[in-house]
């Protein structure tokens, strides 16, 4: 694999932007049909081209191409370049792979919508950017793609930026991933005057490994990187954005929450991983915060009703499991969890927005029924929903093993509590998922779109327009107008997705039901012996420098048969609850007393963002904070930059006047000079 | 003299040619379009010539007797120039019709004072310098009256004057430069400096050592500020920006400014590039970079039309450029040492595409309203979308935003400032990027945000559209990757012996 076929991953869809954006869209959008041809055709290629580099890596481990200066000037030097190692193989395959099928399956989504170019362009930037951060050789070149994953993580949620709710959904998500991003910028401008050379992956790879890097500093470092995973991973306290974001298209949370934006931050800690790994704090740290939001984030999902928001925690819940993984040092296990989650979560989030297709809201209350309208869909949602519970011998089964059994080994009180939290997430991950599929699929239809407006138009008196209740926004029946706003999904036709839509979902499910195999080939099928997928990724020196390194960080997991049943145990389990309560697809289900209240507190989402927004943003921040800033800002401030702009002026137009077109004047002027200039020489000089 | 100072010597000599032919083609013919034409198509000769020797990077570099020295930071330069000449012909296509016989002439005096740049950037000898100075701004007092209007008259006529009174500083500079080293040729200036200084000729109580250097070095730096349009020598700018016309103002302002630049780093680097004389040259520019981007700054904010405005902008913006004069490295390594000339040469170049785009911008929007005036200006986002587009690229990298080569050419600055022991000077620079905020997004919001003043439609010519689109693109390549342009302006400034020798 050359240098320049590398590149190529990510100028493809970079040239495709450039293209859809500054052609197709200005000059041809009459023949806009063509923008998803050519975002299809670049991320094709860039899969293609993928494929090649993971082969290359699995040939010759980690390649470094060579650093190149960006700037390299005396004292200030920022480099550049291509770093390919089995994680960013491994992530190069999931991201092109992923945004490949999402794109294909756009082109039926999106067909008719007034923004289908730009959605395109939209789509190859984000896809460019996220390519871009997974080959980051320098870490202020990952800085740079990071931002730009997040400034298109923004403009896609927002792409219906005329509906408020969506508006305020991509500034929501903007805002609060900057909140993290700026503690990953402090990290990397601590570890910049650490050793500028040290942001040179590799080379820092080597300060590593060499003792170079106390683990005060490391610490540090490594809370400040994690601070940036936070925002971007959804994992908690910054977990709000995430649910909001299901106000984009359905394709692009299908990306989002597959294989970009949030899979980013997971990527994040594993590209730090020896660095973060000197420091027990920081490893502790983001263990409990991953075991926390597993747990926290799925029991959200028990109760929501919108079958985007279901999926939406699951995701969050999922990159828990892969943070605390990282968290115990199971590296390895992280990565194929993230590897096999891309596969399913972007089936289910597809298989949503086919169900959308049909039933024209996402509202599940709404839905029921629909196994015999969408066969295929329901059978691939089953498919995806297996993986994601975790039943043998689908894909999820074997990633979240191999956590579990991570945390288990750990042997810390930390890894039996994030051990024990992870069994938790099983049970609920079960529930809520079949819950999913019991309400949207089986008894008996409720009227979709028509039903919910209806509902909307007697709970509402005042007539009120699709996009969300400008008042209780955060509350339930967020949902609504998801389909009512873009001309195509509007209304209720109850039939099976088109073929362009369909195909992505099925070669999703195979990868969903297959890519577990990897740990497990077909030549060694019984007790585990090989696991390649294990190797592969261990086969990375600037990582592992030994082979212990690698085992440590989990190539070479046990099968813990006791584990194995009983998570199975627990996610049958879920799906038997979910059966008994939505099995004939109930809308809804009511709850004794107390259990109601806990009812009520998961579907306001633990008041979180009230929290937020109005204890912490509005009453301390503007309140409080503020207003002392604005008193100081009008006062001294704006006083200070009223008077220095006014002087400013002033004394523009006061030297005017020197200016007087005199060519005596002039000349006077040249003769000063001279002179100050020798006077200045005699009096100073010496 | 042999064949190989003519080979070395063969772009200036395919630029003198080429003016000559100019000038007999339009004799000839009196078909100005064809002289254009002929000259823009002739400039590929110089313009390969110098890539040939760069590349072929002679090891004498010496011509005529150590008169000019054809090393790669000339090369450089003569490529810069070519470039520039190219742009200001194409610019002129149209604007020339204002010229009325004298078409053809045009040409042909821009290809002289071309000629004269780039023998400029490459003379090793005082006297060289000095004939090759003369050359470069007597066609340009000519061209900036070729209005044949009061204003333009008055330009030519300004800059004719004080362009010969600073000439006459300059003359004297050298000539005490002369009787104190006995030589003109730079090299040998040099090594003569060395051995009196190694004999104890030099008295640690003077500046520069003696009176005679100190009177020399200060009136020679006078001399050519002039050119640099360093305050207190700007004064003749504002009012020759705004009465010449505009190709030969974006002329002046890009290519007779990077000249001056190039001769000035060529005599302080080659003749006096010692550590001792260093210091003390250092201390001028930093006071001089001061002042000329504060003035310049101010004065700029009231200013109403474009041309005058850009004429206070390019005043400020050699301020800048002087940071990078002043930033000698007390630290005498190797690579300390080139960052100072490096980042000056770099922001010459970067400036040549960000100015023209400016510039070019600007004549594509004058040529049809014939307004000046930023009010003129107004709603231009609308009636002419592209050129706006590209006259607010050149703004901002004027402005020094990314991802454009302004935000990277002070940079690398206040870089070598910081790296020499100037904080405040960098400090001061920044200061004064932000007040130059104002006065160059006042136009670019006049395009963007104020109605137009009418609704015909400023379609842009496809030759003048290419070469300001060119521009443009440069302004944001070597913003975003400026690691080739800044590697070549490094092997540029290691040929000059002060940086290379230590």
């Amino acid at each position: 694999m050359t240098e320049a076929l590398a590149w190529l991953i990510i100028l493809l869809p970079l040239a495709s932007f450039v293209a859809v954006a500054l052609v197709i869209r200005p000059f041809f959008n009459r023949w806009s049909i063509a923008a998803g041809w050519v975002t299809i055709a670049a991320i094709a290629g860039s899969f293609v081209l993928s494929l090649v580099a993971a082969a290359a890596v699995f040939n010759d481990g980690s390649i470094a191409y060579p650093s190149r200066q960006w700037i390299a000037a005396p004292g200030l030097v920022i480099p550049f370049g291509i770093l390919l190692d089995p994680l960013t193989a491994v992530m190069l395959v999931v991201a092109s792979g992923v945004s490949l099928l999402v794109q294909i399956y756009s082109q039926g989504y999106m067909r008719g919508d007034r923004g289908y170019a730009r959605y395109f362009a939209y789509m190859s930037l984000f896809t460019a950017s996220m390519l871009g951060l997974v080959l980051a050789r320098s870490i202020v070149q990952m800085f740079f793609f990071w931002e730009l994953v997040g400034l298109c993580s923004y403009l896609l949620i927002g792409f219906w930026f005329t509906r408020p709710a969506a508006a305020a959904a991509a500034k929501k998500a903007f805002l609060v991933t900057r909140l993290g991003d700026f503690g990953f910028l402090l990290a990397v401008l601590y570890l910049f005057f650490q050793g500028g050379e040290l942001l040179d992956v590799p080379t820092l790879y080597e300060a590593i490994h060499a003792g170079l890097i106390a683990t005060s500093v490391a610490t540090w470092i490594g809370l400040g990187i994690f601070a940036g995973a936070v925002g971007k991973s959804a994992q908690f306290p910054l977990h709000t954005w995430l649910p909001d974001a299901m106000e984009g298209p359905t394709p692009v949370s299908a990306l989002i929450h597959a294989a970009t934006m949030v899979a980013a931050g997971v990527f994040l800690v594993a590209r730090f991983f020896p660095l973060i790994e000197l420091s027990g704090t920081t490893m502790d740290v983001i263990a409990l915060i991953g075991g926390f939001t597993a747990v926290f984030a799925a029991s959200m999902g028990l109760v929501a009703n919108d079958i985007k928001r279901v999926m939406a925690y699951s995701t969050v819940s999922q990159l828990g499991y892969m943070m605390l993984a990282l968290g115990v040092g199971a590296y390895i296990p992280a990565i194929f969890h993230l590897f096999t989650h891309a596969w399913f979560k972007a089936l289910l989030f597809l298989s949503a927005g086919s169900v959308n297709h049909a039933a024209g809201t996402f509202d599940m209350r709404y839905m029921g029924g629909l196994r015999k309208y969408m066969p295929a869909t329901y059978a691939v949602m089953i498919i995806g929903g297996l993986s994601l519970a975790g039943i043998f011998p689908l894909a999820g089964f074997w990633s979240k093993d191999e956590v579990l059994v991570g945390a288990l080994e750990n042997g810390s009180p930390v890894g039996i509590m994030t051990f024990l939290l992870g069994l938790i997430a099983v049970l609920m991950t079960a529930f809520y998922m079949f819950r999913a599929v019991f309400m949207t699929f089986h008894g008996s239809w409720r009227g979709g779109a028509d039903a919910e407006a209806a509902a909307n138009a007697s709970a509402h008196p005042a007539p009120q327009a699709a996009g969300g209740h400008a008042g209780d926004g955060h509350g339930d029946g967020h949902g609504d107008g998801h389909g009512d706003e873009h001309g195509s999904h509007g209304g209720v036709h109850l039939a099976e997705s088109p073929l362009v839509m369909v195909l992505p979902m099925g070669i999703l499910a195979a990868a969903a039901i297959f890519a577990g195999i990897l740990v497990n080939p077909p030549t060694a099928l019984g007790p585990i012996e090989k696991h390649f997928f294990g190797e592969y990724a261990a086969h990375n020196k600037p990582v592992f420098p030994t082979h212990e390194d690698a085992v440590r960080a989990g190539a070479e997991p046990h099968f813990n048969l006791v584990i194995a049943l009983a998570s199975t145990a627990l996610a049958v389990a879920g799906i038997g609850l979910a059966y008994t309560f939505y099995g004939r697809g109930q809308a809804s289900v009511s709850l004794p007393a107390p259990l109601a209240k806990v009812h009520r507190v998961l579907t306001r989402k633990y008041y979180f963002d009230e929290l937020y927004e109005r204890v912490l943003v509005n009453n301390l921040f503007y309140r409080r904070f503020s207003a002392a800033f604005e008193w100081i800002d009008t006062n001294w401030i704006d006083g200070f930059n009223y008077r220095v702009t006014l002087w400013t002026e002033r004394s523009g137009r006061a030297l005017t006047h020197l200016q007087n077109g005199q060519i005596q004047a002039y000349g006077t002027a040249i003769a000063l000079g001279v002179l100050l200039t020798l006077a200045a020489y005699f009096v100073w000089g010496a | 003299m042999g064949a190989h100072d003519l080979w070395l010597l063969s772009p200036q000599l395919a630029m003198a040619a080429l003016a000559c032919t100019a000038l007999v083609v339009d004799l000839a013919t009196g078909r100005s379009k064809l002289v254009l034409w002929l000259s823009l198509i002739g400039l590929v000769i110089p313009a390969a010539l110098s890539i040939a020797l760069w590349a072929a990077n002679p090891a004498d570099t010496l011509v005529f007797f150590g008169a000019a020295s054809v090393d790669r930071f000339s090369l450089f330069f003569t490529l810069l120039f070519t470039g520039v000449a190219a742009a200001v012909i194409v610019s002129a296509e149209k604007y020339a019709s204002r010229f009325q016989e004298q078409r053809g002439e045009f040409v042909g005096l821009i290809l002289a004072s071309t000629t004269g740049m780039m023998l400029l950037a490459s003379a090793n000898e005082l006297i060289t310098i000095y004939v090759s100075l003369e050359l470069t701004a007597l066609p340009v007092a000519a061209l900036l009256a070729f209005l044949r209007e009061d204003r333009s008259a008055e330009a030519g006529m300004k800059f004719l004057i004080l362009s010969g009174v600073s000439s006459a500083l300059l003359l004297y500079g050298l000539v005490f430069i002369f009787g104190f080293t006995g030589t003109t040729r730079l090299d040998e200036i040099f090594a003569r400096i060395g051995d009196l200084q190694a004999s104890g000729g030099f008295d640690s109580t003077v500046p520069f050592g003696s009176y005679g250097l100190l009177l020399g070095i200060a009136l020679a730096i006078s001399g050519f500020a002039f050119k640099l349009a360093a305050a207190p020598f700007q004064m003749w700018v504002p009012d020759a920006y705004e009465g010449g016309p505009t190709p030969v103002v974006a002329f002046l302002s890009v290519a007779s400014k990077a000249a001056g630049f190039a001769v000035v780093l060529r005599i302080l680097y080659s003749a006096f590039g010692s550590p001792e004389l260093a210091v003390e040259w250092s201390a001028l520019f930093a006071v001089l970079a001061v002042v000329t981007m504060t003035l310049g700054n101010l004065m700029a904010l009231p200013q109403k039309n474009v041309k005058r405005l850009l004429g206070y902008s390019t005043i400020s913006q050699a301020g800048f450029m002087l940071i990078g004069l002043a930033a000698v490295s007390a630290n005498t390594s190797a690579g300390s040492l080139v960052a100072g000339p490096q980042s000056v040469v770099f922001y010459l170049a970067g400036y040549a595409f960000t100015n023209l785009a400016v510039f070019l911008g600007v004549i594509a929007i004058t040529n049809r309203t014939n307004d000046n005036t930023i009010a003129g200006f107004a709603g231009m986002g609308r009636r002419a979308p592209v050129t706006a587009l590209l006259l607010a690229i050149g703004l901002i990298s004027l402005l020094g935003l990314p991802p454009t080569v302004g935000f990277m050419s002070k940079i690398f600055v206040f870089n070598a400032a910081v790296n020499s022991g100037l904080a405040w000077l960098a400090l001061a620079g920044v200061l004064n990027s932000v007040i130059s905020a104002y006065y160059y997004l006042r136009v670019i919001r006049a395009m963007y945000m104020e109605a137009p003043t009418s609704d015909e439609r400023i379609t842009l010519d496809p030759s003048l559209g290419v070469a300001t689109g060119i521009a443009a693109f440069g302004a944001v390549l070597f913003g975003v990757a400026p690691w080739f342009l800044l590697r070549a302006a490094e092997i540029a400034v290691r040929s000059l012996s002060g940086v290379a020798g230590s």
